[in-house]
């Protein structure tokens, strides 16, 4: 919209009924501020020249994270290595930034393993995980010298035979699956570490010749909100450390941690804001890092600590910004605001109560909104209660931490996606995904020649 | 059409209709446009106020005034002569 | 002797039938002789009543529920501070201390005195971590478990006996009879307060509370023994008198020396019929029945606010064993204008 010079902003006009316990303006405070800029950069400029809605990834942001990352555990250990995990967010340009940062590549998929050697990644540098690895990746991976993090018994045997047909080695570590204290327990990934299974596949690792048992690797589960349970973790990979070097004289090259540090983001569900109970990286770093010292490996031979976060260093550091379709009343009172931004471009939408904020700023009367998607579907609900301004049909919003699956987990659903751009250190623009025309979305479908004309 | 002539309007935008006990907050538009309903000012009069005043499209505007009116009669603060 | 002016923030100030801990604690310091306060609310709720009773409460601020992050209430508390110069702040809900205490060197950079237990003490005293506690501090502890789903809790059900409690994370508990019980207090509780809803035993007994306040060094400097006449059916006293019980002192003084602990607290106990203690619930701040300290010979809130302002602090000894007190509603006559000042310009 153009605005016409000397003439005011016009704000929708509004009456709220006050309900008890309804937060007044003060009682919702700068909430709902305004959030005009990304990077120094003007929000609705950014739509207005790559439509709505629009990802929007900050490239300081994300370098400022692995930064902070990593300072937090190389002040209180010596080896420290990330690899960045590709299901979180594997558009290329994400990715290279990562690995420009000297993070590896831990992928779960051969699609991932593929993407991570097109970004210039060697074999040595990546990490693969997951239960569903095919004989010809398990292959390729060995003969690349990938680090293989074997899932399962099954993974195990498969891999063995893999080497013996075609005489290559692997290096692998086994992912290993504990109780540290906490709801859910993740038993279906690894080897239980409690009832023996993970000194079992070790012993069975360490009598091949041709598995090079190289680490240990965990993943106890996401969004940890105690970091307590990476410190019962950490011990107990450690203890199976010590295990081997005393029965094998052998010195494990690395812990791997696995991911799960929670992003500042608010659980549904989650009375206190996210904002204020997610642990800082010091947090868990002190967890972990004292685990492994104060453990029975000796100070010379302490192995590498691997950390596959994924969330907290690329939540914060993507939004999309949208626009406004329309207002509804509901029949129960409620405002109701419908937005171009839809479950299939937030998929996270389900478990997080997003933070949203106008791109302009409001007197600060709020009332209870519902924020629903545009799909013509009941379950495309992006926030169901919240205390929003008024906002007309066109007004611009953003919606902020949105930076992690929300590029793998999207859905192409009736619609194409829109573009995805990153602004550099610079604060120069680049368009890092194109937004999808129908001819990209149909160039793999083939029409039997009966149904051509 | 008039406005509720028993309604309470505080300057900062309190609305306590004394006949059903609610009370109500309006914003700086609201106030407004309840002010000029009050002083008798017709729907095409307070339109042509609005159009003057803000940079608003008069579509816009006939969408969001048509929103307010219908929220103050849901409330009984604005009734039908 | 003249006494000394000082100006204290206090949340807290619905006293309603499920009342917050805030106008008691005002009438202690009221009551004060060392201390002439000015007293300013911070209020969550434009109709909590300390608002309205001028005589007790010189001035309230709306502030943000601690649900919208504890940066928004430091803004907010930096603005009331501009205004009223505060020397200290002393907040009484639950849900609200998390904040606080995260808040805490902020605040007190700010030059407001707090007194709150440290976020650890805080942490381990939760309703969900009291087995831990129990083990760790040897004091006895209705078995209770975590249930983060629906699902959790069917599984966890089979393992107790019915009546079973479910509470929730923060407030309210209920007794379930059976599993369609519990089911639908989960999902009341779960709504309201989040995960993870508490499943507890069953304990059949006499309920009786102790209110204490710890130095921050294992040193008690007030606990009074109480036991519930009349419980409301939200579960709340609405009666109570105090008791000579060493027990319970005892049980007391382990957990404050052990814990070291700092501030108000409340230990909410059920005394079987074979004479066990049983620890329900410790609640990490002033209860609302604080007033009957304050009239049994120790003026709690007085010695909180003396140990948050670093002064010297004799530990209370002895109270009045029998004094009892009766709690009645009352219906104040406020204008809308009032109501009218506080919705639209947050402070009243």
């Amino acid at each position: 919209m153009t605005k016409t010079m000397g003439k005011k902003m016009f704000e929708r006009p509004t009456i709220t009924r006050l309900t008890p316990g309804m937060p007044s303006k003060h009682g919702v405070g700068i909430a709902v501020a305004s959030i005009q800029f990304i990077d120094g950069l003007k929000i609705d400029d950014l739509i207005e020249k790559y439509g709505s809605p629009l990802y929007i990834f900050s490239e300081t942001v994300i370098r400022k994270n692995v930064e902070d990352l990593k300072r937090a555990f190389t002040v209180r250990y010596p080896k420290i290595q990330i690899a960045w995990s590709y299901k979180t967010n594997y558009l290329d340009a994400i990715c290279r930034i990562f690995h420009q940062e000297g993070s590896w590549a831990e992928v779960v998929s051969g699609f991932e393993y593929e993407k991570a050697i097109r970004n210039g990644i060697n074999g040595e540098h990546i990490i693969f995980n997951g239960p569903g690895k095919t004989e010809a990746e398990l292959l390729k991976a060995a003969k690349d010298g990938a680090y293989i993090h074997i899932d399962h018994f099954d993974e195990l045997f498969l891999l063995a035979k893999v080497c013996q047909v075609y005489d290559v080695t692997a290096r692998v570590s086994i992912r290993v699956n504990m109780d540290v204290g906490i709801y859910p327990k993740w038993d279906r990934f690894g080897f239980n570490f409690e009832n023996g299974e993970a000194w079992d596949a070790i012993n069975r690792i360490m009598a091949n010749p041709q598995l090079k048992l190289m680490g240990l690797h965990t993943h106890i589960g996401t969004y940890i909100m105690t970091t307590d349970a990476y410190r019962i973790a950490a011990a107990k990979l450690s203890e199976l450390a010590a295990s081997v070097a005393q029965k094998f004289n052998h010195y494990i090259a690395y812990i791997d941690m696995g991911g799960g540090f929670a992003s500042r983001n608010t659980l549904r569900g989650a009375y206190l804001s996210g904002e204020d109970t997610t642990p800082s990286f010091d947090d868990y770093a002190d967890a972990i890092t004292s685990a492994v010292i104060n453990s029975q490996i000796k100070p010379d031979k302490l192995p590498t600590i691997i950390l596959e976060t994924g969330r907290a260093l690329i939540d914060d550091a993507g939004s999309i910004a949208g626009t406004v379709i329309a207002n509804k009343r509901l029949t129960d009172g409620r405002r109701a605001l419908i937005v171009d931004v839809g479950v299939n471009l937030l998929f996270t939408s389900f478990w997080y109560d997003h933070k949203i904020n106008p791109t302009q700023t409001h007197s600060g009367l709020v009332e209870e909104t519902v924020i629903y998607g545009p799909l013509c579907m009941n379950i495309d609900v992006i926030r169901p209660s919240l205390m929003f301004p008024p906002l007309k049909v066109g007004d611009h919003f953003v919606i902020s931490r949105t930076g992690a699956y929300n590029n793998t987990q999207w859905l192409q659903f009736i619609t194409t996606r829109p573009n995805v751009i990153l602004i550099d250190t610079n604060r120069q623009t680049h368009i890092i995904r194109k937004a999808e025309n129908i001819d990209n979305l149909v160039q793999n479908e083939e029409i039997p020649p009966h149904l051509v004309k | 059409m008039k406005v509720n002539q028993s309604i309470a309007i505080s300057e900062n935008g309190f609305v306590f209709n004394p006949v059903t006990g609610d009370s109500f907050t309006l914003n700086n538009t609201g106030m407004q446009i309840i002010a000029m309903l009050k002083s008798g000012k017709t729907i095409e009069q307070i339109k042509e106020a609005l159009l003057s005043e803000y940079d608003l499209d008069a579509l816009v505007l006939e969408r969001y005034l048509q929103d307010f009116i219908t929220d103050l009669k849901r409330n009984y603060l604005l009734l039908e002569e | 002797m003249d006494r000394k002016k000082i100006t204290i923030a206090i949340t807290g100030l619905n006293n309603i039938d499920s009342p917050g801990p805030g106008m008691p604690v005002v009438r202690g310091i009221k009551e004060s002789t060392i201390f002439d306060a000015r007293i300013v609310g911070l209020a969550y709720d434009h109709l909590e009543p300390g608002i309205y009773m001028k005589e007790w409460v010189d001035k309230t601020y709306m502030i943000p529920y601690p649900s919208k992050g504890k940066e928004v209430l430091y803004e907010r508390l930096k603005e009331i501070h501009a205004k009223e110069n505060l020397n200290l702040i002393i907040p009484n809900f639950d849900a609200e201390l998390f904040s606080f205490i995260k808040l805490e060197n902020q605040i007190n950079q700010l030059g407001i005195k707090t007194f709150l237990p440290t976020l650890e003490q805080f942490e381990e005293r939760h309703k969900s971590n009291l087995p831990e506690y129990g083990k760790k501090y040897g004091v006895n502890i209705p078995k209770s478990e975590e249930a983060f789903s629906m699902n959790d809790l069917t599984n966890i059900l089979r393992s107790f006996t019915y009546p079973v409690m479910i509470k929730g994370k923060y407030y309210d508990a209920y007794k379930a009879y059976s599993p369609e019980q519990a089911q639908a207090y989960f999902s009341k509780l779960s709504a309201k307060w989040g995960y993870p809803v508490i499943v507890q035993e069953y304990i059949d007994g006499t309920e009786v509370n102790v209110i204490a306040l710890g130095d921050g060094k294992g040193q008690v400097i007030s606990a009074v023994a109480m036991r519930k006449q009349y419980i409301t059916d939200k579960g709340k006293a609405w009666g109570g008198v105090t008791i000579s019980d060493d027990s319970m002192l005892e049980l007391t003084h382990k957990i404050i020396s052990q814990t070291k602990w700092r501030g108000g607290m409340e230990l909410e106990l059920i005394r079987t019929a074979d004479s066990k203690l049983y620890i329900l619930e410790i609640n990490p701040r002033i209860p609302a029945w604080v007033y009957l300290a304050v009239g049994a010979g120790q003026n709690l809130p007085e010695a909180h606010v003396m140990l948050a302002l670093g002064m010297d602090v004799k530990p209370y000894k002895s109270y009045d064993i029998g004094k009892m007190f009766i709690r009645y509603s009352w219906d104040m006559i406020v204008d809308i204008e009032m109501f009218s000042k506080l919705v639209t310009s947050g402070e009243l």
